[in-house]
């Protein structure tokens, strides 16, 4: 196989990721263009593969360096099977609640990976003289090790910073945001600190300079994630993903591979757009969420205002307001995965279905802990994707919904957004839960949500409190129909 | 606390301030409310009804010695003196044009609220009768003229003959201008409406009437929702169209008001005589001077030409039982803001812009004019000063002015800085970039297609492939050098766990959407 034909199948292979991400526009489209994807991988995979053993079998090689290479090749296949094996194993089993945690993790395998193909590189060229000559007569030396460096610094940062993310979401790691003093500082000392190293590792590349900024970018991507709190996740979970696709990128440019280019840029891009909505969609800027969480910033917190009583409903109740509602609009939030109850929410949703009640479900961008994570939830659980809609999407229709259930959400229906410009969630999007004639909120007591912010939903005169798990109140209510 | 309703006691007035379906919500806000024998009986509501909504029936000075009286117009100085000082009066006051009432008012000690000084926020809406009468009224003139136009407003094709529709004009796109062109429109006839505010073009165009306006450059952006007084050039080309529309159109209504001011001329005599014999002008604004030459306030005037120009100023209360409800209702709305506890305790709030602005006086104190509220339907970009000061008038938070010439000059800087960098990079290099850009633009337009339900498995397609980091590391394994070996093994397997695993559940969770 010729070099040329390697890097038409490269070409082949970006085209394919493109298309990949191109058919998850619709849900229609979206299972032909993860088939894209598969293909597109394959046959990178496999003209890598062949180009490998083409250069181990190449002619003018000693014996010891093609003994070398075959038992490389060996080492290569086991690895694959290895990874393989795991990875389609944790997919299978994998609960969907569980997703923001399986996809934290994969991104440190990106970043990690990120940094080893990074040193490997470093070590190809300057532990062998001949080729370390090469590339210093071409001119390439510096712009190498920069590339080796930069590779190294954005996968170590993707790599530690997803480590702290996953901990946080597997709750092994308070979700509260680490308060280090003058944290501003400490980021900026290890970015500036960083920069310098680069400048001395071009100019001479020593391994130390290199295993210093490592250790250096393995602490700044560790303290970036650790001062964050667990609701800004979706942004930290996509901001994490546009890392790992950069540091792909960052080994393309080390490697002279325009597919990792490619590759790493369509990921990166994907991931700072998905950052990009999480952040309009809780009206924050990029800057302020990496620089820690609400009200964090010692800003306004307005919890004296006195909104009057709340109003207790029972399930019995909110199942005589369902059977008489023609209409219905349920919004989830992050409570609704923690307390697992997508299940009888689906159920409960079927039951009402067949009475004849519309039913619609409304998504706010950030409901969950990762972008879609709602929307994944209920397909798990059987709810048609045509009757889950986006915020945009259903904002106008709650003056004419009978009742409305929230279940596991408060900041993203908190009218205070809205109302109270004083209110450190001021000017966010909201669903309009309370046009409607009815709410029920479903709770486990009047404790604020992530923001800190009291929710003045609460006390409005047509909403009223069902405390409890989400799940059991749930199938409170399927009994009591 | 007590409402009083009274009776009105102006000429020609046959609303009142209360109907039986008010009552009863005013009741429900913890109020008593006395109304004045025979209060209703234009508006078609008798004393019975009243009773049986839950209100008393008293005379007038007791009514007027209530808590809180109620009124359609301004009260008079024999009604004045009846007020009990303390009490709160709210009705039409119209303070810019009468300060002899305002000081009255605040002489005798009394809480004035002027129901037509509503801040045009949207919040406000539902306590605007300014706009609940001008729909009424905006409504009422168009029947009006049809009554008097000799002819059918819609088209039709009858065995006697062709009918063309009429041709109806309308100046002035406000909401009595928007009910014109509705009523019209629905009865058949071809609408142009104009205006000067040019934001509502698209309104007028909505109700199905053709927009027209003066051929000139540069128009009005409305600050403050109301019509302004227009410049010198704007005005000699807005006087030409009127004289083109009249000549060609049969019903022309206009409804040209400036708050505070005599009603701009539109239409000259000249214009009128240059109508077809048989047409009709509907002046609106005939009360507060007329927009059109000639017209009589409360009368019917027909040319020496034969155009009829009614001027007619009661045109809402034409429609008594319909005007008073909704007047009612704003009243009710303006109750419910101003009594929180629901307790028949009003509670004067003036942080809120909308009971500042129609607080007239206050024990002793004239509190008008209020501060300025800004607002406006244009485009926040066409004038930045108005969109900021609108944004904080309506409590949201401003807008950055972003200067459009900001970002060609970052484009410029950027693009410079990257020139010169080139110079210092090794040819080498720049393919591989230029593949990098152009990745990240389709990258951006790509993802930016996503559906927002499928964010999460893009988020997992996406982990798959960037495990094509697999390829570096699988070019590495042969080496001879058995740190890269092992060092690359590491990285084939966390990678391949990324490829594989990514796709499977990528796979997964694609088989779980489905349809309904």
């Amino acid at each position: 196989m010729s070099t040329s034909l390697v890097y038409a199948a490269y070409i082949v292979a970006a085209i394919l990721f493109i298309l990949a991400l191109a058919g998850l526009s619709r849900h229609e489209s979206a299972k032909h263009g993860n088939l894209f994807g598969i293909a597109g991988m394959a046959i990178a995979l496999v003209a890598t593969i062949i180009l490998a053993i083409n250069g181990v079998y190449r002619s003018g090689l000693d014996e010891a360096a093609k003994k070398a290479g075959e038992w490389g090749l060996g080492l290569l296949v086991l690895a694959m099977v290895i990874g393989a094996a795991i990875g389609i194993w944790r997919a299978r089993v994998v609960e969907m609640t569980g997703m923001p945690e399986l996809i934290a993790m994969m991104h440190s395998f990106v970043g990690l990976a990120a940094v080893l193909v990074g040193y490997n590189s470093y070590l190809e060229v300057h532990g062998n003289p001949v080729y370390e000559d090469l590339m210093h007569r071409a001119g390439l030396t510096g712009i190498h090790n920069g590339e080796v460096f930069l590779g190294v610094f954005i996968g170590a940062v993707t790599f530690t910073g997803s480590i702290v993310a996953f901990l946080k979401l597997s709750a092994r790691m308070s979700s509260k945001p680490l308060m280090l003093p003058a944290r501003h500082w400490l980021n900026l000392l290890a970015v500036v600190v960083s920069f310098g190293l680069l400048i001395a590792f071009i100019l001479s590349p020593q391994l130390w300079i290199l295993a210093a900024m490592t250790a250096i970018a393995l602490a700044f991507g560790w303290h970036l994630v650790a001062s964050i709190g667990g609701g800004d996740m979706p942004v930290v979970v996509s901001m994490l993903n546009s890392y790992s696709g950069w540091a792909a990128a960052a080994s393309g440019f080390m490697l002279n591979n325009d597919l990792l280019i490619v590759t790493g840029a369509l990921v990166g891009s994907s991931g700072a757009y998905l950052s990009y909505i999480m952040c309009r969609a809780m009206n924050r800027s990029f800057v302020s969420v990496i620089a820690g969480g609400f009200g964090s910033d010692g800003a306004v917190t307005s919890g004296d205002t006195d909104y009057g009583e709340h109003r207790e409903i029972s399930a019995v109740e909110t199942a005589e307001l369902l059977t008489d509602a023609s209409s219905v609009i349920i919004t989830p939030g992050y409570g609704m995965a923690t307390a697992q109850a997508q299940h009888a929410v689906a159920d409960l949703t079927r039951k009402l279905r067949d009475k004849g009640v519309e039913v619609r479900f409304g998504i706010h961008p950030v409901a969950g802990r990762l972008p879609g994570h709602m929307n994944v939830l209920l397909a798990e659980a059987k709810v048609p994707y045509d009757i889950v809609l986006e915020m945009d999407e259903i904002n106008e229709d709650f003056p004419s919904t009978d009742v409305v259930l929230v279940i596991g959400a408060n900041d993203t229906v908190n009218p205070a957004a809205i109302d109270e410009p004083g209110s450190p969630i001021a000017g966010m999007p909201v669903l309009h839960v309370w046009e409607a004639k009815s709410v029920v909120v479903f709770k486990r007591s009047m404790n604020a949500g992530y923001a800190g912010v009291q929710n003045p939903l609460f006390f409005k005169e047509n909403s009223a409190m069902l405390f409890g798990d989400a799940r059991d109140r749930v199938e409170d209510i399927i009994k009591a129909l | 606390m007590r409402i009083g309703v009274p009776a009105e006691t102006h000429p020609g007035e046959t609303r009142v301030s209360a109907t039986p379906a008010t009552v009863a919500k005013l009741l429900g806000l913890g109020y008593d409310v006395l109304v004045e024998s025979g209060a209703g009986r234009a508006a078609n509501h008798s004393d019975a009804a009243f009773e049986a909504a839950g209100a008393s029936i008293g005379a007038r000075a007791h009514v007027w010695a209530s808590d809180i009286v109620f009124g359609i117009n301004s009260p008079t100085t024999e009604e004045i003196a009846m007020l009990r000082p303390g009490a709160i009066v709210i009705c039409l006051l119209a303070p810019a044009l009468k300060p002899d009432l305002v000081a009255a008012l605040t002489e005798r000690g009394v809480t004035a609220m002027a129901m037509d000084a509503v801040p045009r926020i949207s919040r406000a809406q539902a306590l605007d009768v300014l706009s609940s009468m001008a729909n009424i009224a905006g409504y009422r003139a168009v029947l009006e003229a049809a009554h008097e136009f000799g002819s059918f407003f819609t088209g039709q094709v009858t065995a006697a003959g062709k009918v063309p529709p009429a041709k109806v004009f309308i100046s002035g796109a406000g909401v009595a201008g928007l009910a014109a062109i509705g009523t019209a429109g629905s009865l058949g006839a071809m609408v142009r409406a104009t205006d000067v505010r040019p934001e509502v073009a698209e309104q007028v165009e909505s109700m199905g009437a053709e927009f027209v306006k003066p051929n000139v450059a540069s128009q009005e952006v409305s600050s403050d929702g109301y019509a302004k007084e227009v410049g010198a050039d704007y005005a000699a080309a807005a006087a030409l169209m009127y004289a083109e529309q009249c000549a060609q159109v049969d019903i022309v209504v206009t409804t040209a008001l400036i708050p505070g001011r005599p009603a701009p001329r539109l239409i000259t005599k000249e214009m009128v005589a240059a109508m077809k014999p048989g047409s009709v002008i509907v002046d609106m604004a005939a009360g507060s001077g007329g927009n059109v030459e000639g017209s009589v306030a409360d009368q019917l005037v027909v040319t020496d030409n034969g155009v009829k120009i009614i001027g007619y100023t009661d045109l809402a209360g034409r429609l008594p039982a319909q005007a008073s409800q909704l007047f009612g209702t704003n009243l009710v709305n303006l109750m419910t803001l101003l009594t929180p506890g629901k307790d028949g305790q009003p509670v004067l709030d003036f942080d809120d812009v909308i009971v500042r602005g129609m607080t007239v006086c206050k024990d002793g104190t004239t509190m008008w004019p209020p501060p300025p509220v800004q607002v406006s339907a244009a485009p926040a970009a066409a004038a930045a000063g108005a969109a900021a000061a609108a944004a904080a008038a309506v409590a949201a938070k401003p807008e950055k002015v972003v200067n459009p010439n900001r970002k060609f000059w970052v484009i410029g800087i950027v693009a410079a800085a990257f020139l010169l960098l080139s110079t210092i990079l090794p040819g080498a290099f720049l393919p591989h970039f230029t593949v990098f850009v152009l990745a990240v633009v389709i990258g951006y337009y790509v993802i930016g297609n996503v559906h927002h339900a499928l964010h999460t498995p893009l988020m997992s397609v996406t982990n798959a492939i960037s495990g094509i980091i697999v390829v570096g590391a699988l070019l590495q394994v042969p080496s001879d050098n058995p740190a890269i070996k092992w060092v690359a093994f590491v990285a084939i397997l966390l990678a391949s766990i990324n490829v594989f695993g990514g796709f499977t559940v990528t796979q997964r969770m694609l088989n779980m959407f489905r349809k309904a």
